[in-house]
This record gives C-alpha cells, structure tokens and sequence, in this order.
C-alpha cells in the first residue's frame, strides 16, 4: 500500500500532474474543493503500536479516529486533543492535516501538540521520518508539527505517533445563565486560577464549565464554583464531534465562519448566532457570505483571524500578510517543488 | 568588504551598541560548549526590533554570516560564532512588554530572562511552566531557539507547548509575525521555529502562554536498591493514570557524589533514587501522592519519604539540582549526553550503559529527566591521561547510537547546534537531511544565519556528543546544571 502511494505520488511528480488526497472524505464540505485526481489513503489503515504504559500510539494514516479512541479507552486513555471524528468516519492522517482540537485543546493542547513523529512522502514522493516516539526530541527542524494544519500541501502524512493521555477519573459539566460578554469574562477569570478545568463554552446565554480530575477534585471544584447541572446530556460530545446544531449547513448565501480569537476578546460581531469554545479562543459565527469582508476585518482588528468553514456557494480567502504568503510558498516548494499537493481548484 | 561593512554598521547602530575591540570580543567566542571558540567580526547589540532589521538587512547586503546569541547558555554550541562573522546579542533586548493577567500571556522581549518571566507572573498567582536548569540567566529568545525543556515538561510540556505568537526577522529584514492565537492560520511557522537554532530567523519579540501556579505541590523521595526496579516504576508511573509534574532519576554514583557535595540528606546505600512530583489541588495530590506511591512500593522501592512543607520540597530537589557540580568533582572532565529513548527502554539503556562503561573502562554517572526518557549520562575521564579523551568520546558515540537503536533521538532538549552535527547522520538519512536543507533555504536562501549549525553536510558522519568540563570549571559555573 505504502509503496503504492509513493509509486503515484513519484509518477504525478514527475508528470506535474495535481493529486487531491483523500482519506475517508468526511470533511467534504468543510474546505475548499481540490484540483486533480483521487490519492487514495483510505485503505492504508492499521494501528502499529500500542504500548499504554508509554502513552504513545502509533498508526497508519488511514486509520479511523474512532478506533484508535475506542482501543485507547479501553485501556483508560484518551487522545487529549478531542479532534472531531465526524460520524466515526474521519481518518487520523485527515485529523492532522487539518489540525483541529476540539474543547479541552486549552488545557491539554492541540492536535499538534500531541504529536511525536510522522512518516510522510513529499510532493517528490520521497519517503522520510521525523520526530519518533520519544516525547522529547530536538534533532533538527520540527517538520512534524508543520504538517498538522497543512491540509496535506506539504505531504502526505502515512503513519503518526501520538502521545496520549489517562482519561480523567470524573468528568463534571456546571452551567451558568450569564449574557455572552459575562460568561466570557468569567470563563477567563476561572482559567486564571487553578481550577480543573477542561472546557469553557456558551451558546444560548448559557456557559457550560467542563470539570475533570479525580472525583474529590472535581466533587470540591464544583461545589465551590456553583452553577446549575447541565439538562442536556452529552453536550460536550456533540460540541466535540461538532453535532450541535450550530455546525449544520449553512443555507444558500451562508456561511460558517470559525474566528480565533484572543480569549478574553469582548463579544465580536455579536449580532450574529455564535457558539462559543475555548473560553472565548474560538467561536463558531453564522453571517451571510457578502459579510466576508467585515468579518475578516473584525476579526483581524481584534488580533484573530477567521476562516470561512462551510459554505455552499464559493470559497472567498480572507487577504493574509504578502510577506507570510511569500515565505509559505517557499516553503511549500521546498517539500513539493511542483506544487502537486491539495493545490485548491482555481489556484 | 567587512571594512566597508563595519563603517556601515557603525552608521546603523550607537557606538555603544558596537562590540569590536578583540579584548571584549572575548566574552562572546563561545555559549556553554567551551571546547569550541572562534571570535566573531563584530558584536551588534541591538536594542529593538528596528535595529534587528537595519543590521540584518545591512549584514545580507554585504553577505556577513549572522549568529544571534542570548545569554550564551546553550549546551550545543548553537551560538558559537562562526569565524568572521556578526554576533547578533539580544542580551539589550530585556524588556516585558506587556502582561495580560486574565489572559494569561506576557509579550517579552527576546532578552528577558526565563526566570524573569515567572517572577513578574508570580504576582497574579500565575508563571511561565518551562523551567531549564539554567532558568535564572538563559534568555527566552534562547528557549525558543532551542525549544527548551526542563524538569516539568512531563505535565506542562516544552518551550514550543508554552508559546502563543513571535515576532522573528529573517536573514533578508523580513519581519514575521506569527500566531497570537490558540488556532493557527497558515502553516504553523510558530512551531517551525521553535527549536530551530536560530537558523530561520531572529526572534525579536516572544509571546508566552502564562498558567495558574498549582495550588499545592509534594514530592516523593524513593529508594531503589537495584537500578532495573527504579526504571520499572518509571514505566509503570507513566503508565499509572497519575502523571506525575515531575519524574527525576539520580543512579547510586550520583546520589553518593551529591551527599559528599552538599549533605541534602538522600540515603546512600542505594542503586538509585526517583524523585516523583505531584502537583494541582489538595484534592488531586493528595489522591497522586496514594497511588504513585503504591506504585513505587508495587515496584520495589525500600524507602520512601514524601514533603511535608514548602521547604521540605525545596530541600528534597536541592540535591538534584547540584548533581551536575557533585559530579564535576568526581574526576577531572566530563562529558554530558543528552539522549532521548522510549520510557520502557529507560532500564535497558542504563543497563548498556554500564556494559559500555566497563568495556571502556570509564566510569558514567547518570541523572535525568527519567519520565520523559531523557537521559544525561555524564562520562568521566581525565583529559591528560594519553587516549582517555578518545575513549570518552567514542563511549558517547556508543550512547548516542544505543538511543536511535531504541527508536529514540541524539538530543532531547540541548540541541544538535554543532556539538551533534555527526549525530544527525544517524538519526537522518540523505532525503530527510536533504529536506532540512530546502526548508533553510526558504527562509535563508544564502545561507547566512547562523551557518554549520544544525544540518550536516553529507560527507561527515563519525562520532559526536560532548560538553566538556575540564577539572570542574562549568562554563557558567554559577548555574546549576540538571
């Protein structure tokens, strides 16, 4: 399999033609779409190496996230990152190319944070390793953490070793009925101090706190926070697995914008629908499409930036500094010097 | 051409900010790896990001290699001059700029201080979690460049976890600016440059994520009388469901050089000793505190003693954190690895290690960051004893080449800088060191920032590794070293 993929990439290379790669496609309609034809990874699937007691696993790049967090659970563990598994369909090498966390990425860090190593082919399709499976490593340049968010133009990741954590022992949700600039000013306030925390979210003019730790923690932590239980069950689940309805299809002429924010940044653009995560970092914005321009701009003057994340009716870019543009074309070369990788149609 | 270039220099900079008598060029012919010097053209000392410009865009005129310097800690010779060339000291740049209490970051000049940056966080209950041994002169303009770790990155993680946005200059004056958030837009440049050793870029200014200072931490002192249980209750530490803020390993040699050093109160008849931290809430040590030590027990610790105060604590880690001047009195040199390896492997790499020792006839002394599986094992031997300076080095080859078998790295957290260039061949093949190269030149196409440094060329692959103490002067003696 793994000879396959590089047999295609080396024979696109050296024809200059486009690939588009693709895992299980569950994010279909969550980016841009892609010129050229079909790399399959799909079936290059298989954990490798599972050993609990080191916290590290390693897989195959095809391999659904819902295995690995099943066989991870099993043993009382956990991929901190909570990257959204999409129906149980997303694949661990689309989960890293695309780079998304899911709520406790604040404490327990991103997606890119838990990686140790990758295997990967480059745009020529040479296959090279870097990083490993030890959790600390500084021998040369951090090739692995640059391919999480790359959306696979600087190469197609095959295997990944993953650092992994204990599950909590109890997990706790409190809510509170606070208007959205309070609960983003409390949300903030409760980060600042040493609560065990691993989620802040609101939608609604509710905001629900996320407590994990061990049971007299948390029991402790909850009972001096306050706050009402939460009536709707699994609700970080379904913000994790972004079921919730404020991730459904926009409508013709709309959009589903994700602003990155700094946390305690006041409420932004608030006249439209946001669901709210990471204590205020990020926030999930529905606006007609032809309000681009002012969204790009709120959110850049606020020191964020926003991304258009669904859409039915186009993909507008937001305008990004020429000088990082320029650097990450070079870069781009430097792996794939024909720009072969997930070149985005129209580009 | 350098005349030309220095005239120009001293229009860009203050007389004040200009290093260029050779007497005071001295002081910056090495960082911490002191068996390699070289006197640089000049000293720049700038003291804005402006100035970086200038001098970088005037140095790339005139094709003048550039190394960038903070306080000269580094273990790996990243900021050793190349010969000729402009030194690039960010020590003027020690400014904090900013410093957001409810959100939790500081905006930092590239010269401040690691610990600087705690202390001033300190006053909202908050700090900043990378803690290296050198923390009370390293600079984090310098953590940044090398991506450096410490005793607490098994729960809070390195220098790269820490960061929430730079600024950094290119070789070209380019300015960068890169993150401010906790989503990435674009490549993810930040983490790129982290660890990187000044090859990429200049960093002018750092913003670090700030984290609540644990309402309460204990350690756990625990004897082993055989080496192989200690490692064991590593592994099974790290595979417990407590994870534990800090996981420290001294070996029998060590515990003993340091009880002769400073009296901390270890036991001595020991194989080795693991101090085991727990940090949170009262409610989260307390419960750690039962189950690793259950742990420990389970894995045949004889004794174990648990902090009862603040000062217990300190005074527990105390020993620890003079092993690096206890074993410079054990001979007179030493070498220090800096090797990373799979936890489970932790008790068979100390085992070859001790084989190694006693086929090389040279006795090796280890103390580490146990659960992160970095070791440091520290080679004694006598430089004017004919063949034994040979003998250590290629002993440290042995080492070196023991980790990548393990399916570890030649550097955990010191960086490859020029120290480990050979090593880079075993950890590396042609393709990969050949991408490390095309990645440089995106950045530097001329190749002028910090040159030689990192990436090898393909002809050298030998032996590596070393920081050589002769007779026990530490360069930077006043710094603990663990």
């Amino acid at each position: 399999m793994l000879t396959d993929l590089q047999a295609q990439l080396r024979q696109a290379h050296a024809m200059s033609v486009p690939v588009r790669i693709v895992g299980a496609g569950s994010k279909q309609g969550w980016h841009a779409p892609q010129q050229g034809e079909a790399l399959h990874v799909g079936s290059h699937v298989g954990i490798i190496d599972y050993a609990p007691a080191e916290r590290v696993i390693s897989a195959r790049a095809g391999t659904r996230l819902a295995e690995i967090q099943a066989v991870l659970a099993s043993q009382g563990q956990m991929l901190a990152a909570e990257p959204p598994d999409f129906g149980g369909h997303a694949t661990l090498g689309g989960a890293l190319a695309t780079g998304w966390s899911g709520p406790r990425r604040p404490w327990a860090g991103a997606m890119r944070d838990q990686l140790l190593g990758v295997e990967i082919l480059n745009g020529q399709g040479e296959l090279m390793r870097f990083g490993g499976r030890v959790m600390k490593n500084v021998a040369g340049f951090d090739l692995t953490r640059l391919m999480v968010g790359a959306n696979g133009t600087l190469g197609l990741i095959t295997e990944a070793h993953l650092k992994v954590l204990p599950l909590p022992e109890v997990e706790t949700v409190r809510v509170f009925e606070l208007p959205q600039a309070d609960a983003i000013a409390l949300a903030n306030r409760l980060c600042a101090a040493p609560w065990p925390l691993s989620g802040a979210a609101w939608q609604g003019g509710l905001l629900r706190i996320r407590l994990s730790g061990n049971a007299a923690a948390v029991a402790t932590a909850q009972q001096q926070l306050g706050g009402e239980p939460d009536v709707e069950r699994h609700w970080f689940a379904r913000l994790q697995a972004m079921q919730l309805d404020s991730f459904a299809p926009p409508g013709a002429e709309q959009g589903l914008w994700r602003l990155s924010l700094p946390q305690t940044c006041p409420p932004l653009l608030a006249d439209y629908p946001q669901l709210i995560d990471w204590a205020g970092g990020r926030r999930w914005l529905s606006a007609p499409l032809d309000a681009a321009h002012a969204i790009n701009t709120s959110a850049r003057s606020a020191g964020g930036h926003a991304l258009l994340q669904r859409s039915q009716a186009g993909w507008p870019t937001a305008p990004r500094n020429p000088t990082l543009l320029a650097l990450e074309a070079r870069i781009r070369r430097a792996l794939d010097p024909r720009q072969i990788l997930n070149r985005r149609q129209g580009d | 051409m350098s005349e030309a270039f220095l005239s120009a220099l001293r229009h860009t900079l203050p007389a004040e900010a200009l290093v260029l008598d050779v007497e005071r060029l001295r002081a910056f012919e090495c960082d911490a790896l002191s068996a390699y010097r070289a006197l640089p053209m000049a000293v720049a000392l700038p003291g804005s990001e402006e100035d970086v410009i200038a001098v970088l865009q005037l140095a790339h005129a005139h094709r003048i290699p550039v190394v960038a310097r903070g306080a000269g800690t580094g273990l790996s010779g990243g900021a050793t001059p190349t010969a000729g060339c402009l030194l690039l000291g960010m020590s003027r740049m020690r400014r904090l700029l900013y410093l957001d209490p409810l959100a939790r970051y500081a905006r930092v000049q590239p010269g401040v201080r690691n610990q600087a940056i705690s202390e001033a966080a300190g006053h909202y209950g908050l700090y900043y979690a990378p803690d290296p041994s050198s923390q009370i002169a390293c600079t984090i303009g310098g953590n940044v460049a090398e991506n450096a770790g410490g005793i607490h990155c098994l729960k809070y993680g390195l220098t790269v976890h820490n960061l929430l946005g730079l600024r950094a200059v290119t070789m070209e004056g380019e300015l960068l600016e890169l993150g401010g958030t906790l989503d990435c837009n674009g490549y993810d440049l930040l983490a790129l440059l982290t660890g990187s050793e000044g090859l990429l870029a200049v960093v002018t200014e750092v913003t670090v994520r700030l984290l609540p200072k644990p309402q309460l931490a204990r350690v756990i002192l625990a004897s082993f009388a055989e080496v192989g249980h200690a490692a064991d209750a590593v592994a099974q530490l790290v595979g417990s469901g407590a994870t534990p803020a800090a996981l420290e390993m001294m070996d029998g040699a060590t515990v003993r050089a340091v009880e002769d050093f400073l009296h901390a109160g270890y036991p001595t008849d020991v194989a080795a000793l693991l101090l085991c931290e727990a940090d949170g809430t009262p409610e989260e040590v307390e419960a750690d505190i039962v189950q690793m030590s259950r742990v420990l027990r389970a894995a045949g610790a004889c004794e174990l003693r648990v902090s009862d105060s603040e000062a217990e604590r300190q005074q527990l880690w105390a020993g620890r954190k003079a092993a690096f001047p206890a074993a410079a009195k054990l001979a007179p040199d030493y070498y220090c690895m800096d090797g990373s390896i799979p936890r489970a492997a932790v008790g068979r790499v100390l085992a070859g290690i001790t084989s190694l020792s006693a086929q090389y006839g040279l006795a090796c002394i280890n103390v580490f960051h146990a659960g992160d599986g970095n070791l440091h094992p520290l080679i004694l031997f006598d430089a004017n004893r004919a063949g034994e300076l040979a003998r250590a080095e290629q002993f440290g080859t042995d080492i070196a080449a023991l980790c990548v078998s393990e399916g570890g790295a030649i550097t955990g957290e010191h960086g490859v800088g020029i120290e480990k260039l050979d090593g880079m061949c075993a950890q590396f093949n042609a393709a990969e060191l050949g991408q490390f190269s095309a990645i440089k030149a995106a950045f530097d196409p001329l190749g002028l920032l910090n040159p030689g440094k990192l990436i090898p060329t393909l002809h050298r692959c030998a032996e590596y590794g070393r920081m050589h103490v002769h007779r026990g002067q530490l360069p930077h003696p006043e710094l603990p070293r663990f």
